[in-house]
């Protein structure tokens, strides 16, 4: 496979002024459960070589997963070259990575036999519990091998494993369906799953009464995955330094002002050592390192690629990202800072108010602007610092901005949300609530 | 190089030669191109080539499934595909019978839209982004554009064998409005099997969505709470697809005794005149095809009638299981991934009552146009308005700030008290499910009115 990255880069030599490639490969092997069975096993292989070049101050990009066909890389890449965006930077030449640890040679030794077993474990324990759950799992291991190489000498490459296990129950009862899941994954082999298991459980103990709450304003706490479903897309598109370069980042001109409580952290960190969103170096082959995004309420950096660092007049932050097309500013593991509340003081303070665990579309409104509207999907009624039931048919109403601006308190006990985003319980002192 | 055609020919007889209950496969090669813009300047643009497989097979009623890029080898991959099924399968297998096809189909247009010059088809999207920017008070601007163009080939163990390419084109498009405080934006989005003058003379539809990103600004936010709504056809579409659609796909309901209850044929979801479809047989759209991922003949199938439950979408699996009758709605976005259920082009029916007597009636309420998006819970709903305008005493009223509407999906069906009588399908959309996204559907709608709708709002 080198070989062919150094034929394409040879090939290219002489039609293109710059060039690079890069190259994924990858085998994924999941154990998929339905309705309380194993249903399926799988195994998938995957591959891409990606060509961009620079020609006459264009930039040109082709794709394929045919490593046989180099000609129609270099064509294509070529022909797009001559519409394609303005080349106003240059590629990396060679550097020493720090090692960023992403692999580990035990999760590819995980046997099948260990992966059925741990999700017959999990729908058994969800089972026992609440015997009228329905319950999807998925176990799976892959392997994942990065190739990146350019015309300015640069010539990189990783290895990284990856294991994730995940569980969704449901329980209906006539017309009323109750939604319950939890995930964990590393780039070790995830081999207990108590953690995801005590999650489940704790979501069903919750939900097992309903309760109703008015319309009106009330204190919302919430969870690591409330928190996931409503504040983390708005937040990443402000900091995209292509948004920012557009001027439709409400943080743009932002930066070094105190926008937000100055309780909220917020990062994003390549560099830990096993976890999946982890790498040595970006999609362009810039190193990795840890990027400031907010510090105690003030927007610090913003995250860029090449190109858009370069018309920004800014370095790449190492965070040109790739899903296919060409690279762009992508986030890698986003950390939000814990606090020193506990969840049990956070819920202590509050006479009459919400636990939101999930919103429903709160994503899909003007994203950009902040604003967020969304169904309770999962979420809990407080009622004098106690969780009494789950609410339904109640819609949640907020601005991003303006909740992070005013925050009573930060939970003490950050999480991992996937495998992207660790975050801890946030505690938002008024939000509009409208119920049936 | 080997190509699919050699490779299909080659494991027409293999294929039969595995101990398994039943083998398939299925063997892609396609080519697409792209092109974004971001604000004024072209963002990106590229040629793209994929080719691939996978192997599925049941044996015992479980599943192994396996997906390549290479084509080297696929006896083992065979060997591979039967080994899985062996050890997830526990129980037996139910597939629905369906007839042996042996044919060739092509959907959509016949011209494959990649081979357009790169060119020609910049300079319609320059000329749609030059009248963006004469807006005034405008930010930025988003365009992306692509196609594609794919031969597929089907083939198991019972002797089909299918060839089907079919062609696809998308065009979205945003205009993005700040006066310094705030951002607000309106959106576009079509598609078309393939065929590119779809995306041509758009100059009036551009020019009012970036009028409308502006107009946004002054706009102001509906006050929360229940109103009567009134939806436009594109966003009635994606209510359709969203909070009715996803609980008529089978693969939630086969398995699970409570949906199988909640979801039973004969059962009243809405008044006598909502009539709800679905179906590929249903020509010329982007969910139109001849034959699912599983070879069913497509159909044309509908899931409600006067009111009442009378079908669902289904799989082999899932329509064998329920003793119901395969509807070829198998399918997969591509070979990367196995067939499950899902939609094709769906839609309301056309009704009888005009516009103007929709809103007539209405004294305050929620006229909602267009959309961002949407997601259901199967027994919960939400979708976002592009557009909305209030209703006061009979009449259109202000425009306020795009709506989220959010309910439960029982009681909203019955509380579809309206039907228009203006019909019309939207092309723009992807649907996701499973990790598979975004799979080329359409849905539509006459205008509907809804009684009691909750609109999110301060």
């Amino acid at each position: 496979m080198l070989n062919i990255i150094q034929q394409i880069l040879d090939k290219t030599a002489a039609l293109a002024q710059s060039a690079e490639v890069f190259m994924f490969t990858s085998e994924e092997t999941p154990v998929v459960f339905e309705a309380n069975r194993l249903k399926s096993l799988q195994s998938k292989e995957s591959r891409s070589i990606s060509l961009r070049v620079f020609k006459n101050g264009r930039i040109g990009f082709a794709s394929s997963n045919k490593p046989e066909d180099i000609d129609f890389l270099v064509k294509s890449a070529i022909e797009t070259a001559e519409f394609g965006a303005k080349a106003n930077f240059q590629l990396p030449s060679q550097t020493n990575f720090s090692v960023v640890e992403v692999y580990d040679s035990n999760t590819e030794k995980v046997s099948l036999d260990e992966m059925v077993n741990l999700g017959n474990g999990m729908v058994s324990a969800l089972t026992e519990y609440t015997p009228d759950i329905l319950c999807e799992a998925s176990i799976s291991r892959n392997t994942l091998s990065i190739d990146i190489a350019n015309s300015s000498g640069l010539e990189a490459a990783y290895k990284k494993s990856g294991f994730a296990v995940s569980v969704e129950g449901t329980v209906i009862h006539g017309s009323d369906m109750l939604f319950v899941g939890e995930g964990e994954s590393s780039c070790h082999p995830v081999l207990d799953t108590t953690r995801v298991l005590d999650s489940v459980r704790l979501q069903l103990d919750r939900a097992r009464n309903q309760a109703k709450i008015n319309s009106g304003k009330f204190p919302v706490i919430f969870t690591p995955d409330g928190l996931a479903s409503a504040f983390i897309s708005p937040l990443m598109a402000a900091f995209n330094g292509k948004v920012v370069l557009e001027g439709a980042s409400p943080m743009g001109n932002k930066l070094g002002q105190q926008v937000f409580d100055s309780k909220f952290s917020l990062y994003d960190e390549p560099t830990i050592a096993f976890q999946p969103g982890s790498r040595p170096f970006d999609d362009e082959g810039v190193a990795s390192e840890k990027l400031d995004l907010v510090e105690h309420g003030i927007p610090k950096n913003f995250y860029y690629d090449l190109k858009t660092g370069a018309l920004a007049g800014k370095k790449s932050t190492g965070h040109g990202g790739r899903a296919g097309g060409l690279p762009s500013p992508s986030p890698t593991t986003i950390i939000i800072k814990e606090g020193n509340t506990s969840v049990e003081e956070m819920l202590s303070d509050i006479k009459e108010g919400l636990y939101i665990e999930a919103l429903m579309g709160a994503t899909q409104g003007n994203v950009l602007g902040g604003d967020f509207s969304g169904n309770v999907l999962l979420g809990y009624k407080i009622e004098h610092g106690k969780i009494t039931g789950r609410v339904k048919d109640t819609m949640v109403f907020g601005n991003v901005y303006q909740l992070l601006k005013d925050i009573e308190a930060i939970g003490n006990d950050a999480k991992w949300v996937g495998a992207r985003l660790m975050a801890p319980a946030i505690y938002c002192p008024s939000i509009s609530v409208a119920s049936k | 190089m080997p190509n699919i055609e050699d490779i299909a020919k080659e494991l027409a007889s293999k294929l039969k030669e595995h101990k398994a209950d039943y083998i398939e496969a299925h063997l892609e090669d396609s080519v697409s191109s792209y092109i974004t813009y971001r604000g004024k300047v072209l963002e990106s643009i590229g040629k793209s080539a994929s080719v691939g497989g996978n192997i599925r097979a049941l044996v015992n009623g479980g599943w192994g499934f396996v997906s390549f890029n290479s084509l080297e080898n696929i006896d083992e991959r065979i060997e591979l595909a039967v080994q899985e099924a062996r050890i997830a399968g526990k129980g037996s297998s139910h597939l629905a019978k369906i007839p042996v096809v042996v044919d060739t189909a092509s959907i959509g247009s016949k011209q494959n839209p990649v081979n357009i010059p790169l060119a020609h088809k910049k300079e319609l999207l320059d000329s749609y982004n030059a009248l963006i920017w004469k807006t005034p008070r405008l930010k930025t601007s988003n365009i992306g554009y692509g196609d594609a163009y794919k031969t597929s080939i089907f083939l198991n163990s019972e002797g089909s064998f299918i060839r089907q390419e079919r062609s696809d084109v998308t065009l979205g498009m945003a205009a993005i409005a700040s006066d310094g405080n705030q951002v607000q934006q309106a959106n576009m989005s079509l598609g078309s099997p393939g065929d590119f003058t779809a995306m041509e003379n758009l100059e009036g539809a551009v020019r009012e969505m970036a009028a409308k990103a502006v107009g946004l600004l002054a706009a102001p936010q509906a006050k929360g709470g229940e109103y009567t709504v009134v939806l436009d056809p594109v966003l009635a579409g994606v209510f359709v697809h969203e909070a009715f659609g996803h609980l008529s796909e089978a693969d939630f309901v086969y398995e699970n005794d409570s949906m199988r209850e909640l979801m039973v044929l004969g059962k009243k979801f809405g008044r006598p005149e909502l009539n709800i479809i679905d179906g590929a047989a249903v020509p010329d759209l982007r969910g139109s095809f001849n034959y699912d991922d599983e070879g069913t003949p497509a159909t044309k199938t509908h899931l409600i009638k006067e009111g009442v439950l009378v079908g669902r979408l289904h799989s082999r699996e899932t329509a064998e299981k329920m003793g119901e009758k395969p509807t070829g709605n198998a399918r997969a976005v591509n070979y990367r991934h196995p067939p499950i259920v899902r939609m094709t082009n769906t839609y309301i029916e056309q009704g009888e009552t005009t516009f103007d007597e929709m809103i007539s009636s209405i004294k305050e309420g929620v006229y909602a146009r267009n959309w961002y998006g949407g997601t259901t819970s199967m027994e919960m709903f939400t979708f976002s308005a592009g557009e909305a305008f209030m209703i006061r005493d009979g009449k259109i009223a202000e425009l306020v700030r795009p709506v989220v509407l959010t309910g439960n999906v029982f009681e909203t069906l019955q509380n579809i008290d309206a039907i228009g009588d203006d019909l019309a399908m939207n092309q723009g959309g992807g649907c996701g499910k499973s990790g598979q996204s975004p799979l080329p559907v359409s849905n539509g709608s006459p205008h509907i009115r809804i009684l009691k709708c909750l609109v999110g709002g301060k």
